[in-house]
């Protein structure tokens, strides 16, 4: 286990180091001059030199890299240039709403994944089977940013149930994760039902049925468990599909999180606060994704004790 | 059978809207002051938008962008990716360890999240779209071919075709290529459902095509404040959004239920 640990971690690690260094080259992919593309063609040359000096740019490649990851040890990430607040700052005022956000869009997943694609798999072939997974090929190819404004116009507009943008109440999280959890529900209702149909086929579950435990029991205590372990790795996956989608989501929904602090710093040119969302969001999906290995070796016996690394 | 004859029609159509709108005389930026947010009949099938453009020229001109962006993003990620992790799983070695923390790298950022990142930062353009797609869009091709030559590469076909002499390019070329290309291509089909979303994801947020060219994802986007009085401005670009990735998603069903031997196999079982 200690092993596994380590191996899982150390791989951990270089993926950071990797996805760092990405994002720092990230600035340096802007065509021209990013000092002039940042604050203007009719700006003054003594500011555009303070500026490329307040960012290191006036600098050789290695030195930046050196002071990049210097200031990244101790979690400073500059400034912004819209705002001129620390960015640190500004990510964890944003920080909640995001999170917030991808929790609510998770629950929304689970709490119509699971019971969607049981029903599928315990009744295969029958007319819920297809209309679940009608729901679920739908809900894969409706984009968040065309869902969005579907549920706007139909909820807010025609029915005046629930507000249109913004955060100011707790019903405004209502339709943003509806959003954001629809596609995950669609995709894990999928992969639910595949591996509930396997484990239904498996002997442990005949022996089950033998023994006379009722249907329910069957699949509650038996093979939903061990369906669900997969289901949990795609979890993870999609937990990075759901934080990017977030960004699309929280656009549509003027929703005050990290993603549309994205999306206002690219327009706004503030590209240090966009590297530092770009960092943020994927460095939280590697823990995710880390988290998610660990859980799984620790729910299956077999990756714990196995030596699988 | 369904899910083919859908994905086929619907699919067909969107080529034909994207070849053939070219040889029509299709006016996306004539403006027609009299008919601004005109609902669609009356003369017009889908109406006219906020600026009195005929909403049916734009959804045939945002098809041919939708079309020809994903075709070849999906076409050079295929190429590029394949190439990469087959020769990275052939030739072993560091090089494959190199690959893999790349692979691992790429994988890490969440997909439409570096794409939108690059799109940022390189500027909003049909060129920078389809190479911010592309930076995103090998990593998966390049897993899927470094997996299955991983697993293939020791098979005895291709260990009697080194031991008659034959040289590294044919052996990829003509023993392992061949062998992959089924799960290669159920990965381009989704793929190109996923550059679709991508494409008009990014011009929704005003990082893609630029206007006044129509992109399904733009229109969708100056829909918004005029949904009330003209859902007709979101739904035609919508609706056509989502019966062309409804369909590529069928369609890669369809091919991995017949394509794709172990699957088929485990179902036989």
């Amino acid at each position: 286990m200690t092993r596994f640990l380590l191996a899982r971690f150390g791989s951990a690690m270089l993926v950071l180091f990797g996805v760092s260094l990405l994002v720092f080259l990230l600035i340096h992919l802007i065509p021209g001059d990013p000092v002039e593309v940042m604050l203007g063609e009719s700006s003054q040359p003594a500011d555009r030199e303070a500026l490329r000096h307040a960012l290191g740019l006036d600098q050789a490649l290695h030195l930046q890299l050196a002071d990049y990851y210097r200031q990244l040890l101790v979690f400073d990430l500059g400034e912004s240039l819209y705002s001129r607040r620390p960015i640190t700052d500004i990510l964890f005022e944003r920080l909640p709403a995001t999170l917030e956000l991808a929790l609510a869009g998770l629950a929304v997943a689970m709490l119509v994944a699971v019971p969607l694609g049981t029903i599928a798999a315990t009744r295969r072939g029958s007319a819920w089977d297809l209309g679940a997974m009608s729901f679920s090929m739908i809900g894969i190819s409706i984009p968040n940013f065309l869902m969005g404004p579907l549920l706007i116009l139909v909820f807010s507009l025609w029915l005046g149930w629930l507000p249109v943008s913004g955060r100011d109440e707790a019903a405004s999280l209502v339709l943003p994760a509806l959003t954001l959890g629809t596609a995950l529900a669609a995709i894990l209702s999928r992969m639910l039902r595949a591996t509930l149909l396997e484990v239904l086929g498996e002997d442990y579950i005949r022996t089950a049925r033998a023994k006379g435990l009722s249907e329910r029991a069957v699949i509650f205590r038996h093979a939903l468990r061990n369906a669900l372990l997969p289901v949990i790795t795609l979890l993870g996956l999609q937990l990075g599909a759901l934080l990017a989608g977030a960004v699309i989501t929280e656009t549509v929904f003027s929703w005050p999180g990290i993603g549309l602090l994205t999306i206002e710093s690219i327009h706004r040119r503030d590209y240090p606060v966009v590297q530092a969302c770009v960092l943020l969001i994927s460095l939280g999906y590697v823990a995710v994704n880390t988290f998610t290995d660990l859980v799984y070796a620790r729910l299956d016996p077999r990756i714990r004790f196995g030596g699988v690394a | 059978m369904m899910r083919l004859w859908f994905g086929g029609l619907v699919i067909g159509l969107w080529l034909l809207l994207a070849c053939a709108g070219m040889m029509f005389p299709l006016r996306p930026d004539e403006v027609d002051l009299t008919r601004i947010l005109a609902a669609p009949g009356d003369g017009s099938w889908f109406g006219y938008d906020d600026l009195g453009r005929p909403l049916w020229d734009r959804v045939v001109v945002g098809a041919r962008y939708s079309f020809f962006v994903a075709f070849f993003v999906v076409l050079i990620s295929a190429c590029a990716g394949t190439l990469i992790g087959t020769v990275s799983a052939y030739l072993g070695g560091w090089i494959d360890h190199a690959t893999t923390r790349v692979i691992d790298v790429f994988l890490a950022f969440p997909g439409i999240l570096l794409a939108i990142a690059l799109a940022g930062v390189l500027g909003a353009g049909i060129n920078n779209v389809v190479i911010a797609l592309v930076t995103v869009g090998w990593v998966g091709f390049a897993r899927l071919a470094r997996a299955q030559v991983l697993s293939l590469k020791d098979r005895e076909h291709v260990q009697a075709a080194v031991a008659l002499g034959a040289s590294r390019t044919r052996i990829v070329l003509r023993h392992l290529l061949p062998l992959i290309t089924a799960p290669l291509i159920i990965e381009a089909t989704f793929g190109v459902a996923g550059v679709v979303i991508a494409e008009a994801g990014l011009s929704f947020l005003g990082l893609g095509i630029q206007p006044p060219t129509p992109s399904w994802g733009s229109m969708i986007r100056d829909s918004g404040r005029y949904m009330l009085v003209s859902p007709h401005m979101m739904l035609v670009p919508g609706v056509a959004l989502m019966l062309v990735v409804l369909a590529v998603n069928m369609l890669g069903d369809h091919l991995r239920d017949h394509l794709d031997v172990h699957l088929a196999e485990r179902g036989r079982r």
